[in-house]
């Protein structure tokens, strides 16, 4: 640490937000110091206040939020006192902002580099051809493609991860001496993410800004930051140099982010004489002419679980899609114990329907708001095997028991009134009431903290080995399949791409696309990405990262 | 008990608004206990004055303004009530099979509405009513077919937002019949809007027989009703006299108290901080 004055300061800051009628504390008295040209980690599980953090250091809350107590400096002047018109002065050109989700953050009406520029020209004093020429700049540092005419394009022409380059580029155009990334990376796939890591990790040591990273995701951060913060309910729990909190965190709740991902399953030994439980052959699939799946063929066996691993448009979910009947193959078929299934789910009988069960990405749009847990759990109890009143409710309570609830607690609470974790232990509890043989689980574990999303792999596991279910296990993250998988199997562009046990798959030699996705994913080591563009730099296969 | 809690913690307008609902409502149910003469009872001599006997004066037949003012509440709400609540039977169950069904079912659904949305409401009426006769069952089956298709199209927008969520998906793959869709995972989940519309098309409807009556294709004599009432008095208004502008502040006063609640009651379910 030097002794010069601090670029960011704030002192024993306390937010209320308001909801459920009631202010209830976000951050409950936290110190930050940022030096200039630092880039300072915040981590923590959903709820533990660090986006709420990285907008009060520009002096801003959210609607509804208000702060009670502290103090918040930036070079010296009072963000809190500050007037608006002193506020938006610093806003865009002194402090930026590069949100989570970029293409939400874009006007889609408006070209890309007007919207660069207009800070710049508005508040920064420069001329609109020097703005243009500086972002032409900003988009060859972040490795754009054709950064001369890409600011040309609108918002919708451009991929997720180009996006939030450009967004990047955008909070950099006033040369801001900070910058808060409020999880960057969170909503791109692995590959991408290590383009848009690197080019903002260049971009700040270019231009000397300094930079606030939020995110959930401990490896992200470990390439990022300097220094690490990590929060928890509104309150710092430890604050080290990166490299010494990796070495030797000391605090329990450090060491169980830092565990997390260390969680496996015993390798099931396949039996390929058995007629397989699932099979689908050379399906082929489009959403109106626009083909999703060439040629899948997959097997699943009774008590396995088989992984599809891919990134987002790879055909993961569609394969899920056809073999629950909702979108019919145009060539192809699904066999269920050997026995072809009709291809639309409306001509299969409910005994059809009943052994095949879904759980979905987010618990909170898969359960009904306007319905009790025991009506949830409930219906396929009434509605496959006939259960109704206190039989029903006997049954309900088994499997509440069996996803870790309790019962009485639960059974007559509404789905708003349940963390993430146990929204999702609910959808796994109605899937497992229909006694189905086979659970399509589409990226379960995707919307959750890890040490929650670890909870549930864990309880899917221990039912796994209670009842014999088979599982589809659909994600794009390489630790998940690396947990739990018996099978995999790797998608790309709607096409199989590698398949095999998961030892085959995880021991090396991998095939080029899997080697790939398998070295994208973030490792807990501070040098990881250096290393890995290096690795990277050698070879020539570096074009396959940007798919556009 | 929730709900006492709710209403004491609304706005003022809101409070007014309800509370005028609810007088409107008693007077209605009691009206043959309140009305001093009976609805059609000719009591006195054309166009008597405020006071005495008359407390608002007689109309030009010799009936009594207050008591016909009081039944008028019972004829116009009753009817509207009744007329907003087929619309929205209609209307409401048609939006929401096509929003399910999706495809041809709701491409169907959708152009018919657009055919009769297509067609001024008040001239479509006037043709509907002049040919099959005004009695009061054609006024109100006519009214709501009118106002299904506004209540069609809200509530269909509405569904479609909610039928693409998981837990509908879910539903379907469970197997789940239409009906079980409809009442169980989509309406509750898409009622707030749709409740708040119920106020607002009531003061339509209301609004529109009026309309109608004071043209004299609504509501027929000697049935007392807001709507024609004011245009028997109308010729009073020539001699500096309020009376016929009765009913009508009658009808103003019940629409601006509905729509006073169905404001507050959007406000509260869109979740907007009351500030």
């Amino acid at each position: 640490m030097t002794t010069t004055k601090p670029l960011l300061e704030i002192r024993d800051l306390h937010i209320e937000g308001h909801y459920e009628d009631a202010w209830h504390p976000l951050i409950k008295g936290i110190d930050l110091t940022l030096q200039r040209g630092e880039v300072l980690g915040l981590i923590g599980e959903s709820g533990a206040g660090k986006s709420t953090l990285g907008l009060s250091a520009m002096g801003y809350t959210r609607d509804g939020c208000r702060i009670t107590g502290g103090s918040v400096h930036f070079d010296g002047i009072d963000l809190l006192n500050a007037k608006p018109e002193a506020l938006r002065k610093l806003r865009g050109l002194r402090i930026a902002y590069v949100a989570q989700s970029a293409a939400a953050s874009f006007n889609p009406a408006h070209r890309l580099i007007d919207q660069h520029v207009e800070t710049a020209v508005k508040n920064g004093g420069m001329s609109r051809d020097q703005a243009m020429r500086e972002a032409v700049e900003l988009y060859r540092v972040l490795r754009l493609p054709n950064p001369e005419t890409i600011g040309q394009r609108y918002p919708h022409q451009l991929s997720g991860g180009q996006l939030q380059r450009v967004m990047t580029a955008m909070a950099m155009a006033c040369h801001p001496d900070l910058i808060i990334f409020d999880e960057p990376t969170t909503a791109l796939d692995v590959t991408t993410q290590i383009e848009v890591l690197a080019a903002i990790r260049d971009a700040v040591a270019t231009y000397g800004s300094a930079a606030i990273y939020i995110s959930h995701d401990l490896a992200v951060v470990a390439q990022m930051a300097d220094r690490i913060m990590v929060l928890r309910h509104g309150k710092l729990v430890e604050e080290a140099e990166t490299r010494k909190m990796l070495g030797d965190p000391q605090e329990d709740y450090t060491k169980s982010l830092w565990a997390v991902r260390s969680f496996r399953t015993e390798p099931k030994a396949s039996p390929q004489q058995e007629q397989p439980l699932l099979e689908l052959r050379n399906s082929f699939a489009s959403y109106g002419r626009q083909p999703v799946l060439h040629d899948v063929s997959l097997k699943l066996y009774r008590g396995q679980t088989l992984a599809v691993i891919g990134e987002s448009g790879s055909g993961k979910s569609s394969t899920a899609r056809l073999i629950t009947g909702l979108l019919p193959p145009t060539y192809g078929e699904v066999l269920y114990d050997g026995q072809p299934l009709p291809a639309d789910f409306r001509q299969r009988s409910k005994e059809q329907l009943r052994r095949i069960q879904m759980i979905y990405q987010i618990p909170d749009t898969a359960l009904n708001p306007r319905q009790r847990i025991v009506d949830i759990i409930g219906r396929p109890l009434t509605f496959y095997l006939g259960l109704k009143g206190k039989a029903m409710r006997a049954r309900v309570a088994e499997l509440l028991e069996m996803i870790e609830l309790d019962p009485a607690t639960f059974m007559e609470r509404q789905p708003r009134e349940l963390s993430g974790g146990q929204k999702q232990r609910i959808c796994i509890a109605r899937a497992l009431a229909a006694d189905p043989q086979l659970i399509i689980c589409d990226e379960v574990t995707s919307a959750l903290d890890q040490l929650v999303a670890e909870g549930v792999l864990k309880l899917l596991n221990r039912i796994q080995q209670q009842l014999g279910v088979a599982y589809l296990f659909i994600t794009h993250d390489v630790a998940t399949v690396r947990a739990i998988a018996d099978e995999v199997l790797v998608m790309q562009r709607g096409r199989v791409v590698d398949h095999g046990s998961r030892s085959q798959i995880f021991t090396p030699p991998h095939q080029d696309y899997t080697g790939l996705l398998f070295s994208s994913e973030p490792q807990m080591d501070p040098d990881w990405l250096d290393r890995l563009l290096a690795t990277r730099a050698c070879t020539p296969s570096t074009d396959t990262l940007e798919k556009v | 008990m929730s709900l006492l809690k709710h209403v004491w913690r609304a706005p003022l307008s809101a409070q007014f608004g309800l509370l005028m609902i609810l007088l409107y409502v008693l007077v209605a149910v009691f009206a043959p206990v309140l009305a001093p003469f009976g609805e059609t009872q000719v009591v006195g001599g054309g166009f008597e004055p405020w006071g005495g006997q008359f407390l608002l004066g007689t109309d030009n037949l010799g009936r009594d303004m207050f008591s016909r003012l009081v039944y008028g509440a019972r004829n116009t709400l009753g009817i509207a009530f009744l007329t907003t609540v087929l619309a929205f039977l209609l209307g409401g169950s048609c939006g929401l099979i096509a929003a399910i069904k999706g495809g041809w079912v709701d491409q169907g659904l959708s152009r018919v509405v657009d055919i009769l949305m297509a067609i001024p409401q008040l001239i479509f009426a006037l043709l509907i009513l002049s040919v099959v006769g005004t009695t009061a069952t054609s006024l109100v089956l006519v009214i709501a077919l009118l106002d299904a298709t506004r209540v069609f199209r809200l509530s269909r927008a509405v569904a479609m937002n909610v039928v693409v969520q998981d837990f509908v998906e879910a539903a379907r793959l469970r197997g789940e019949g239409l009906c079980w869709l409809v009442t169980r995972e989509v309406l509750p989940n898409a009622a707030a809007p749709l409740i708040a519309e119920f106020g607002l098309r009531f003061c339509f409807v209301f609004l529109f027989i009026s309309a109608l009556s004071f043209l004299g294709l609504g509501i027929q004599p000697p049935t007392a009703d807001w709507g024609s009432m004011v245009r028997d008095n109308a010729v009073l208004i020539t001699f500096g006299d309020i009376s016929p502008l009765l009913p009508a502040l009658a009808v103003a006063l019940i629409t601006v108290s509905v729509n006073f609640v169905v404001d507050w009651m959007l406000h509260k379910s869109s979740g907007l901080k009351e500030c």
